[in-house]
């Protein structure tokens, strides 16, 4: 349907967008790399307007070796995988309840998804505060009422108690897309695998969960990249302490709060690679979805 | 073909539903009760709380030592703002690649996702030090452009695939009748893509609304919106509970109602249509 | 008026050469049907003349005027898409009025011209409908409606049909016919069924991977096929080729018989064969035969009813008058 003029047309309507997202990237993107071969520490005295010494690659060896970087590594590993696992299975759970016929079937669907809109310094700070505080906090009341020790979450178990609280705000997201998924399945295979003797759970196992695959994968990617850059929770929560300290907060604290600014550039490259390996795996799935 | 299912059947699923959708929203109908207990009454234990006098009086507080409103009126501010920018860039855009698709629509398409990708704090710096050269560190000017930067891909995209709906017969068959460019897009684009408009609108106010990196670091007192306003009820010393609810509820009140219109919108704008 | 010719006109998409140069003149009221299998550019080549696509090489003359480079509102042509294309969002008065508002007309003379159209089209009932709330024939005919507001010099149809159900698709062909008889308009008709080719045209258009086979009268092409494969398009049940001795035996490379052309008996003949599955349509019959001539089963008619039971041996005689060949290149030969 396209003809020559139309063309030149479409190309000055994209221009626009096109422009800004490239303008978004590339400059940041640049100076982040920049940086990340200088020594810049702009407490020091050091500016861009003195000049930067020039560091090679000091400062991304010394990100690596860092006492930081491994543990921070494992808090990074241990609250992505955390809750992509707990998100993932109850979703499943969830959206297979949610799916049945029922009573107030809009209403429920609508108390599952309402965290997800919760803006993620309220959802720290609540639970924080009103839950997990060990003293007035909702859990420590329940602790004491059937006569047990109250836990201190948010430093006795840190890492499990952030899992909890971001695992909070994704299940309705999971929720929400293996619902559509599961909405998407054919009733008829299941009738005709029923005919061939499948019963529930191998109907389950040999069509449900094949045909929730996909939506499965794009829960795991779309949910991995946001959780790497989970942010507000721990800053509002620890601040990153009790080893809930990931890779996006150290790096925050090393550019900002101890305007290292060169070391962290460097991890915010490592930062940006780790994303980009995430991404390529989404990117082909989005991609393959768009030619169909 | 749906098959019929028995009552004791249904029962039995709504029973189950209804408890485990109460309790995910637990959390929220807490907050909601304790916004209006005394701050006192607010520490004591589950029961006794909900035995407790209702009052308003939190709601006064927040807005008078805060001044919840400035804050809300930056949220308000950000979150249309950046949305209707992003709506301004967006369309054209998203016009062009549905309708004049070329060999590098997809790979446009595709390039503009993967800078939603990119980590935020990978470029902090940079963006901070711009801020701080360009005097827009605090400005609602400043941020309206960063959130609309970061939502812009997921704008274009979901305009994109409702767009894309749009059969390319009904345009032809708009040229054929003799319409303009012009009116094409006046009489016949524009009131069929309005209720993917207004449900991309829906889904970017609630994204942006809700965006907690750039406004908690690139903001202070002057332009901070409700979530770096709520992240300032981090402090330590107890006893706000109340006050806490009171202004955790404002904030988070006018999005839930959002997002309850927009929850189908949801999953085709935050999996860029891998889902359908 | 409403003479098209094509000069030379050709498309490629990209480095894909869909249709290569090629002429044809359709001339003024006459229903011309481009007919060929999915993919062999009939439907980009209405598209070309509709100005939808630009043609990489030629002229596109419309009435004697060079239309190459007109927009396709400019040339007076208009087209019944195949998903109709309504607007969903107007009522079918608002549908059907569109060309005329874009023209600019005021609103009683818009008025007039869509109550006409609504009374020929019988849709008088439902103009304020939204195309939603209609049938897939009601849609049919408000695209139908759009088209003849504008009094255009020519109707394009692009497989206006494939998307209704077998009755109604037969209704809405002696509608489309009826209708070309009453405005004696210039009509282009795009299909792939060739019984819909058959029962319409003045003139067809064979196409083939952008090439056209064949232009003739309905008859034409059925009596006189141009080569092998117009004679496997036009007709139905297909006409039978028979390559190898029994072909040669008529020094020709291929022979072709239509069914009908066959005399089918149990005692004597001029091949030998055995039943296999037959068809009963009550007005005819028709047996899948495999025989010594042959390595295909060839369908043979009876008419009326006849009964052969799965598995009898008969025997076929093809009437010779009737026999087409073909050479080497599949060409006919005379």
């Amino acid at each position: 349907m396209a003809t020559q003029h139309s063309r030149s047309a479409a190309r000055l309507m994209m221009a626009p967008a096109v422009v800004l997202l490239l303008g978004w990237m590339l400059v940041p993107l640049t100076m982040t790399l920049y940086f990340s071969f200088k020594k810049y520490l702009p407490m020091r005295g050091d500016s861009l307007a003195n000049g930067l010494d020039w560091v090679g690659f000091a400062n991304y060896t010394r990100f690596l070796t860092s006492s930081s970087f491994w543990p921070s590594v494992y808090a990074t590993l241990v609250i992505v995988g955390g809750v992509l696992v707990i998100t993932v299975i109850l979703g499943i759970f969830l959206a297979l309840l949610l799916d049945q016929p029922m009573w107030g079937q809009g209403i429920v669907r609508i108390l599952v998804i309402a965290p997800f809109f919760v803006m993620p310094t309220v959802s720290g700070l609540v639970w924080k505060n009103m839950f997990m505080d060990p003293v007035n906090g909702f859990f420590a009341h329940v602790w004491r009422s059937v006569g047990a020790q109250p836990i201190e979450w948010l430093s006795q178990a840190s890492l499990p108690s952030l899992i909890l609280i971001v695992s909070w705000q994704w299940l309705p997201f999971a929720t929400l897309i293996l619902l559509t998924a599961f909405q998407s399945l054919d009733q008829e295979q299941l009738e005709a695998a029923e005919m061939d003797g499948a019963r529930w759970p191998q109907r389950f196992v040999f069509i449900v969960l094949p045909h929730l695959s996909r939506a499965i994968t794009v829960v795991l990617l779309i949910q991995t990249i946001f959780l790497l850059s989970i942010f507000a929770e721990i800053f509002v929560t620890t601040q990153g302490a009790f080893g809930t300290k990931t890779l996006t907060y150290l790096i925050f604290q090393r550019v900002l709060e101890s305007q290292n600014v060169g070391l962290g550039s460097a991890g915010g490259v490592y930062a940006i690679i780790l994303a980009n390996i995430v991404a390529i795996f989404l990117m082909r799935i989005v991609g393959k979805n768009l030619d169909a | 073909m749906a098959r019929a299912v028995t009552n004791r059947q249904k029962t039995i699923n709504s029973l189950a539903a209804w408890a485990v959708g109460l309790l995910i929203f637990f959390p929220i109908l807490w907050i909601f009760v304790m916004s209006f207990k005394a701050e006192g009454d607010a520490i004591k234990a589950p029961l006794e709380v909900l035995a407790a006098p209702w009052t308003l009086e939190n709601y006064g507080v927040v807005q008078e030592r805060s001044d919840y409103s400035r804050h809300f009126v930056n949220s308000v501010i950000l979150a249309f703002g950046s949305t209707l920018l992003g709506l301004l860039v967006a369309v054209p855009a998203a016009w062009a690649m549905a309708f004049v698709p070329s060999k590098r629509t997809k790979d446009i398409l595709l390039w503009m996702l993967s800078t939603k990708m990119l980590p935020a704090v990978g470029v902090l710096y940079p963006i901070y030090l711009l801020f701080i050269q360009l005097g827009l560190l605090d400005s609602r000017a400043g941020l309206v452009v960063v959130l609309m930067l970061i939502n812009l891909p997921i704008i274009v995209w979901m305009l994109y695939t409702y767009f894309k709906e749009i059969p390319g017969e009904i345009l032809e068959a708009a040229r054929m009748d003799g319409a303009t460019l012009h009116e094409e897009i006046l009489y016949v684009l524009t009131p069929m893509a309005i209720p993917g408009m207004a449900s991309t609108v829906l889904l970017n106010v609630i994204l942006a609304w809700n965006e907690a990196f750039w406004t908690l670091n690139l903001t202070a007192a002057k332009a901070a919106p409700l979530t770096a306003f709520i992240a300032s009820y981090s402090s330590p010393e107890g006893l706000f509970y109340a006050k806490l609810s009171a202004a955790s509820t404002m904030a988070i009140a006018p999005i839930l109602i959002m997002g309850w219109f927009s929850q189908k919108q949801l999953v085709r704008g935050l999996t860029f249509g891998a889902v359908k | 008026m409403g003479q098209i010719q094509l000069n030379q006109v050709s498309k490629s998409f990209g480095s894909v050469e869909v249709i290569p140069p090629l002429d044809l003149t359709i001339e003024d009221g006459e229903f011309v049907v481009f007919v060929g299998p999915s993919g062999c550019g009939k439907s980009t080549l209405l598209r070309l003349i509709a100005g939808l696509e630009d043609v990489t090489g030629g002229h596109v003359t419309i009435d004697g005027q060079d239309a190459t480079e007109v927009a396709p509102a400019k040339r007076g042509l208009a087209m019944v898409f195949q998903s109709y294309a309504l607007y969903p969002h107007m009522s079918v008065r608002k549908n059907i009025a569109f060309p005329l508002r874009m023209a600019g007309l005021d609103k009683a003379e818009q008025d007039r011209s869509v109550a006409q159209a609504a009374e020929v089209l019988n849709l008088t009932d439902y103009l304020d409908r939204r195309p939603g709330q209609l049938s897939g024939g009601q849609r049919q005919r408000v695209a139908i409606g759009r088209a003849i507001v504008r009094e255009p010099a020519a109707f394009l149809f692009d497989e206006p049909l494939s998307n209704l159900d077998a009755a109604l698709r037969v209704g809405m062909r002696l509608e489309i016919s009826e209708l070309h008889k009453r405005l004696k308009t210039t009509m282009i008709y795009v299909t792939h069924d060739q019984v819909e080719a058959m029962t319409m045209a003045d003139k067809i258009v064979v196409l083939q991977a952008g090439v056209i086979e064949q232009v003739g009268s309905p008859l034409e092409l059925y009596q006189r096929p141009r080569n092998t494969f117009v004679a496997g398009f036009i007709g139905s049940p297909k006409m039978n080729l028979i390559q190898g001795p029994g072909a040669e035996k008529h020094g020709a490379a291929t022979i072709g018989i239509r069914p009908e052309h066959i005399d089918i008996n149990e005692n004597e003949g001029l091949w030998q064969g055995t039943v296999g599955v037959s068809e009963h349509l009550g007005s005819d019959t028709f047996f899948h035969v495999q025989c010594n001539a042959s390595h295909e089963p060839l369908t043979v008619r009876a008419t009326g009813e006849m009964a052969l039971e799965y598995g009898a041996e008969v025997h076929l005689t093809p009437r010779t008058e009737h026999l087409h060949k073909f050479d080497v290149k599949g060409l006919r030969m005379e």
